[in-house]
């Protein structure tokens, strides 16, 4: 069992000619193997920042991050270790694969530099975790303009599954993606995440996918949470008026033609 | 606020990219739009709706080549103008003043170094030319008004603008001639919902105070359900499906629009298609490829 712990962090940045921003302002919550919760909130809400820092590539300005009770290294080899536990999915399929190296090079690296496996067994563990995102062998020898935005993000996870991470970070992981596919690359992390009982930070503008994915939703407003709870009470019920107006913004056909003829049914 | 009246006839539509081998963007496109009404275009990456808005208007450079197909704009005047038929000369009169368009990513479209009150100007120095100096200027501040910037701002740079302020002096700048049909190509994918929800619901307004029609181009069908009068889906260069946005998502017809349509949760509802631990059977690479519609079922024509 993993537990991070972001305990009352807060992050500031120092702009030019407007003063402070304050990014992330005493945020704290923690996420467990096994448990996915959703961030959400608009552009701006600090939700980027909380994976940056999450994974240190950016430091807290305050406060603490824990790792089973121990602080992220800020350098050296035990943040190489500490990164090897909590992996990040990022939202560009486009950006976050080098296109002068193929698809098997992508999944190797981690795989020898975490030394994960003996060498021997390298190619073997490739075409494991290929299967493991259903991705067909055939692809392994490609470069990423060969491949489709579906087929890059599921080498992208199949990398952040390499190191066997406990904890993986995915900042909007399909909101790059055409509509079609998006829920089966979501599906696909969900089944990740059981199978080997991961802990999922899922950030997202997208209420309705957070709500389908989570078991928590977390929802963040200028560098705040201002709701948490458990998915269906934070969307179906809201509390906080940020989060009612999110949601009242947030297209909603069911609810549109609700009104319109009593009874529906679009399957 | 929709007549019978038809504003625009778009007859057997195609685009080719003569690239090798040819591309076959858009095939044998028909539609009608109605006067006053708000047409949503929508489909994935690649299916040739943003090809068909351009093409329509004839924006489109080579490569690309209008391989067949009409576009006759019906006038509020009564004369049918067809756009195919006109000369550069004509073309450039007739684009803004009757057909306008806010392009896709457009809040980065305006000119980083000339304040956004010059750049609505602009318009009228080009389109009205006889229109006195003050009366240009008097214009501007209200288009920059009707769209919420507000007239205090025309001096702004645009970079002094959030990016919903930009896509609203954006929208402003397609309203300032009063066209008939605004042309709109994903004009919110990348704001925020609450912003979003903000622009939608003064595109709504402004159409019923001024009565012009809307394309609305975008891959957010749960959107385009809720704003929309009649729904076009593409895939593949065609018009695979077309009818209300009630009967669309009360009946959808072709396999490929269930899909589309089953791609988004529902924000309040059932899971559908999302659940949770599913086993592969849905999931796997396989939904890359789904709904390839059968080939027999092509097009549909309001």
């Amino acid at each position: 069992m993993t537990t991070l712990d972001f305990s009352h962090v807060s992050k500031r940045y120092h702009v030019r000619g407007s003063g402070d921003l304050l990014a992330v302002d005493d945020v704290s919550f923690s996420l467990t193997s096994g448990q996915t919760i959703a961030l959400v909130g608009q552009s701006g809400s600090g939700k980027s920042t909380i994976a940056k820092i999450l994974t240190q590539l950016e430091h807290q300005t305050s406060g603490e991050v824990l790792l089973d009770g121990e602080a992220i290294p800020r350098r050296g080899p035990a943040l190489r270790r500490y990164r090897q536990r909590v992996r990040m999915v990022f939202q560009d399929p486009f950006a976050s694969l080098n296109p002068y190296h193929t698809i098997r090079h992508h999944i190797e690296r981690p795989l020898r530099l975490d030394k994960v496996v003996p060498k021997h067994e390298v190619d073997d563990e490739v075409h494991r975790l290929l299967e493991r995102v259903r991705l067909d062998a055939a692809v392994i020898d490609r470069r990423p303009h060969e491949l489709s935005g579906g087929q890059r993000q599921r080498v992208a996870i199949a990398r952040a599954l390499a190191s066997r991470p406990e904890l993986l970070i995915a900042d909007e992981p399909v909101s790059m993606l055409d509509v079609s596919i998006r829920l089966g690359v979501l599906n696909l992390l969900a089944d990740l995440q059981r199978q080997s009982n991961l802990g999922v930070l899922y950030i997202t503008h997208d209420l309705a996918t957070a709500r389908h994915f989570s078991d928590e939703i977390m929802v963040m407003h200028r560098g705040v949470i201002v709701e948490r709870g458990p998915a269906d009470d934070v969307i179906l019920d809201p509390q906080h008026p940020y989060t009612r107006e999110l949601r009242s913004a947030s297209p909603d056909p069911d609810k549109h033609f609700a009104g319109r003829s009593g009874m529906d049914a679009r399957s | 606020m929709i007549s019978d009246d038809t504003l625009l006839t778009v007859s057997d539509f195609s685009v080719v990219y003569d690239v090798d081998p040819p591309v076959e963007a858009v095939s044998g496109v028909s539609l009608e739009l109605r006067r006053g009404e708000i047409l949503g275009l929508a489909g994935e990456s690649g299916c040739g709706k943003t090809t068909l808005a351009y093409g329509i208007q004839r924006l489109l450079k080579p490569p690309a080549v209008i391989t067949s197909g009409h576009t006759v704009f019906h006038d509020a005047s009564g004369e049918d103008i067809d756009i195919n038929a006109l000369d550069a000369a004509q073309m450039r009169a007739f684009r803004w003043d009757k057909v306008s368009m806010v392009f896709q990513g457009a809040m980065n479209s305006l000119n980083p170094v000339a304040p956004i009150g010059r750049q609505l100007e602009d318009v009228f120095t080009t389109h009205r030319p006889s229109m006195p100096k003050g009366e240009r200027r008097e214009n501007a501040g209200r288009l920059l008004d009707t769209v919420g910037v507000g007239r205090d701002r025309l001096r702004s740079y645009p970079h002094e603008l959030s990016g919903g302020m930009r896509q609203r002096v954006m929208i402003a700048m397609a309203m300032a001639l009063r066209p008939q049909l605004m042309i709109m190509d994903e004009p919110t994918t990348a704001l925020d919902v609450l912003v979003q929800r903000e622009i939608l619901l003064q595109i709504s307004e402004l159409r019923e105070q001024l009565g012009f029609s809307v394309i609305f181009i975008t891959h957010d069908l749960p959107l385009l359900l809720e704003i929309s009068d009649r729904i076009a889906v593409m895939k593949d260069g065609r018009i695979v499906e077309l009818d209300t946005a009630e009967r669309i998502y009360h009946g959808a017809q072709h396999a490929y629009t269930r899909t589309l349509l089953e791609s988004f949760p529902s924000l309040t509802g059932d899971r559908g298609d999302f659940v949770r631990g599913a086993e592969p059977a849905t999931a796997g690479s396989a939904s890359e490829q789904t709904a390839r519609p059968d080939a027999s079922s092509t097009e549909a024509n309001a």
